[in-house]
């Protein structure tokens, strides 16, 4: 986008200027810098301690992944980093955590806004109860956006990002519910990333899907690599292997149950050389 | 071995299985049976009493069965009604008291229509409603929404009560409020003492139906960003909208069929009126009022209105079928 249409786009206002405002500072800001930073960041679900004094630093425009067995608190850190907790009785953050440097848990912070910046994607599909169309252009109707062709616009867009487009270009107006399992799954990534969020959060995004499905929301997220920061959990070895760039290992302590990190490296590394015995026990599949 | 066993158990529960199911086969016929003969009878008699003029005419005095429904201009009164009769007999003494022959009432033909009474439940059932619909749609929202909210327990509690409370109790309400208050009876009195009934019927039917809708149906709202309101609005709503008009539609249908409210705020009215400050008619009060009638003809009639009330109680029902048939496969 050239520097005029951008300072156009940004009288025009609405979505259009806030996305070229985010499509510059992406320039500005080099690849693997850092994002999200945890600094002993601990989770408690009212005297349960949930994670424990996690402390890791995610790069931008990189795919991370986290692993680790079940309970260790994966869930839990992604969906502190969009505040999916503020409506869980009792839930309650203790540390550092930020995004671009700006606290996630401030007092000034809008939970509204951060969810703004922070796509997710959940485990088992959720479209809306609406049409296709209407279902990946929600977010830019929550935005405020009200010119048609512009969200006809990004909606195409956001669909072929999410290797949709071909398949339900010609029925946009068929209910999402009424998808396969896979396209629902490509339909609500499609959502995620009509308003070009930073970061997107994925939870297990292919754990209900058969393996082609599985495949095909892998290509997207190697397509989308660069663009949105992505952390993803994931049970599935292979694919951490297949689509990260870095690999956090997570284990829970056997007595208090509180989740900690273990390990956080280049994916290569982790899966070839880990530096953790544990690390290296779990991908044997000795334990976990 | 063991699986002897098994046989000999397999034989004993089938015997169990049997009886217990013909025991509910039983107590379903005995509940059913009943509801089939009124609903059949009513069909029956009550469909066998109705004509054109029973849909378009409104309340007429009875005839004679040979006056051929002519009315005397002059009284409004069929013209030989006073012919059953006075002249009838030989006036031997002019000055012995004149003893009307005792009227035979089987002899009395029901004329008329009850457009009147089809007009004012609509209407009444319809203002109703639209009173009803937002105050219970947001109660239900607030009840479904904020739940652990001190507030929406004394709600759902209030809605409870009322939803349970006998409806002459909102009827005395309604005539206490308003038919006092203005000095008339009056069609708009009624249609607020059938908002009373239809509120909590609203209001929990959307509390239940947005119960049901999935957490991650909100949470997938709240991860867009949406504000909760926005969210709700937008989302959760929708997604449970068949089971919400379902709901109102019910109401609708128990607040067409409800009595003892209307005996005490509309009156009743003989004529066709829209005047909802005014007296009104209904079916189910020219129900009663022709039950009460001396006539055996207009007797008759009750089954009439008994018929359409039915009629638009099933119609009602079979739009819910319809509404969630549709809707549920649309989406
Ligand atoms: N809402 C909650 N209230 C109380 N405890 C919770 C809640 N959600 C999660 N927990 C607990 O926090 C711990 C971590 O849960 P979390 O869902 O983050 O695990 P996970 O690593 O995502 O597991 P999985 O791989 O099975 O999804 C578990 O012990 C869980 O029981
Ligand atoms: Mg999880």
């Amino acid at each position: 986008m050239s520097d005029a249409q951008a300072k156009q786009m940004a009288l025009v206002g609405g979505f259009a200027s806030t996305a070229a405002a985010r499509a510059q500072a992406r320039e500005a800001a080099a690849v693997g810098a850092t994002k999200i930073e945890a600094r002993a960041f601990s989770f408690f679900y009212g005297a349960f301690q949930a994670l424990d004094a996690i402390t890791i630093a995610i790069p931008q425009g990189e795919v991370t992944a986290l692993i680790g067995p079940s309970g260790c608190g994966k869930s839990t850190l992604l969906r502190a980093i969009n505040r999916m907790h503020d409506t869980t009785p009792g839930a309650r953050a203790e540390g550092v955590l930020t995004l671009d440097d700006g606290p996630i848990y401030g007092a000034e912070v809008d939970p509204i806004l951060l969810r703004r910046r922070v796509g997710m994607v959940f485990q088992r599909p959720n479209p809306f109860a609406k049409s296709i169309f209407d279902n990946v252009a929600y977010g830019l109707r929550v935005l405020g956006e009200r010119n048609r062709s512009v969200i006809s616009e990004r909606v195409e867009w956001a669909l072929r990002r999410a290797a949709l487009w071909a398949e339900v270009k010609d029925r946009l107006k068929a209910p999402g519910t009424a998808l396969s399992g896979g396209q629902q799954q490509r339909l609500c990534i499609a959502r995620a990333i009509a308003t070009t969020p930073e970061v997107l959060l994925m939870d297990e995004p292919c754990s209900a899907l058969d393996p082609i499905a599985t495949l095909k929301v892998e290509d997207l997220i190697n397509e989308l690599r660069g663009e949105f920061t992505i952390l993803m959990v994931t049970h599935n070895m292979q694919q951490a292997a297949r689509v990260s760039d870095h690999t956090a290992f997570m284990l829970m302590d056997a007595q208090t149950r509180a989740g900690n990190l273990v390990e956080f490296s280049p994916t290569g590394q982790l899966f070839t050389n880990p530096k953790d015995q544990r690390t290296e026990a779990y991908l044997s599949g000795r334990f976990g | 071995m063991t699986l002897q066993t098994n046989m000999l158990n397999y034989g004993g529960r089938r015997v169990v299985d049997r009886t217990l199911r013909g025991c509910t086969v039983v107590a379903t016929a005995i509940a059913i049976i009943p509801l089939v003969l009124i609903i059949g009878y009513v069909l029956v008699v009550g469909g066998s009493s109705l004509n054109v003029a029973f849909f378009t005419q409104t309340y007429m005095p009875p005839v004679p069965a040979d006056s051929g429904g002519a009315v005397d201009p002059a009284t409004g009164l069929p013209a030989d009604f006073a012919g059953i009769d006075v002249s009838g007999g030989t006036l031997a003494d002019p000055n012995a008291p004149v003893v009307p022959a005792e009227p035979d009432l089987t002899q009395i033909q029901a004329q008329g229509g009850v457009l009147h009474g089809i007009v004012g439940t609509l209407l009444i059932t319809l203002v109703g409603l639209l009173f009803a619909l937002p105050i219970g749609l947001m109660a239900g929202i607030f009840l479904a929404e904020y739940p652990s909210n001190s507030l929406a327990t004394g709600i759902r509690f209030c809605c409870d009560v009322l939803s349970g409370a006998p409806s002459i109790v909102i009827g005395v309400v309604g005539y206490t409020l308003l038919v006092q208050q203005a000095r008339t009876y009056s069609g708009l009195a009624g249609a607020v003492a059938i908002t009373f009934l239809m509120v909590p019927t609203i209001a929990r039917t959307t509390e239940e139906m947005l119960k049901l809708v999935p957490h991650a149906v909100r949470e997938a709202a709240m991860a867009m960003g949406a504000p909760k309101w926005y969210g709700t609005l937008t989302v959760v709503v929708p997604t449970a909208l068949t089971g919400i008009v379902t709901g109102a539609l019910l109401a609708f249908a128990r607040g067409a069929g409800e009595t003892a409210p209307l005996l005490l705020t509309i009156q009743g009215n003989s004529n066709l009126s829209y005047d909802l400050l005014a007296p009104m008619a209904a079916l189910p009060l020219l129900t009663y009022k022709y039950i009460e009638s001396p006539f055996p003809a207009e007797n008759q009639l009750a089954w009439g209105t008994a018929f359409v009330l039915l009629l638009l109680v099933l119609g009602v029902n079979l739009l819910v079928r319809v509404v969630t048939t549709r809707i549920k496969g649309g989406v």
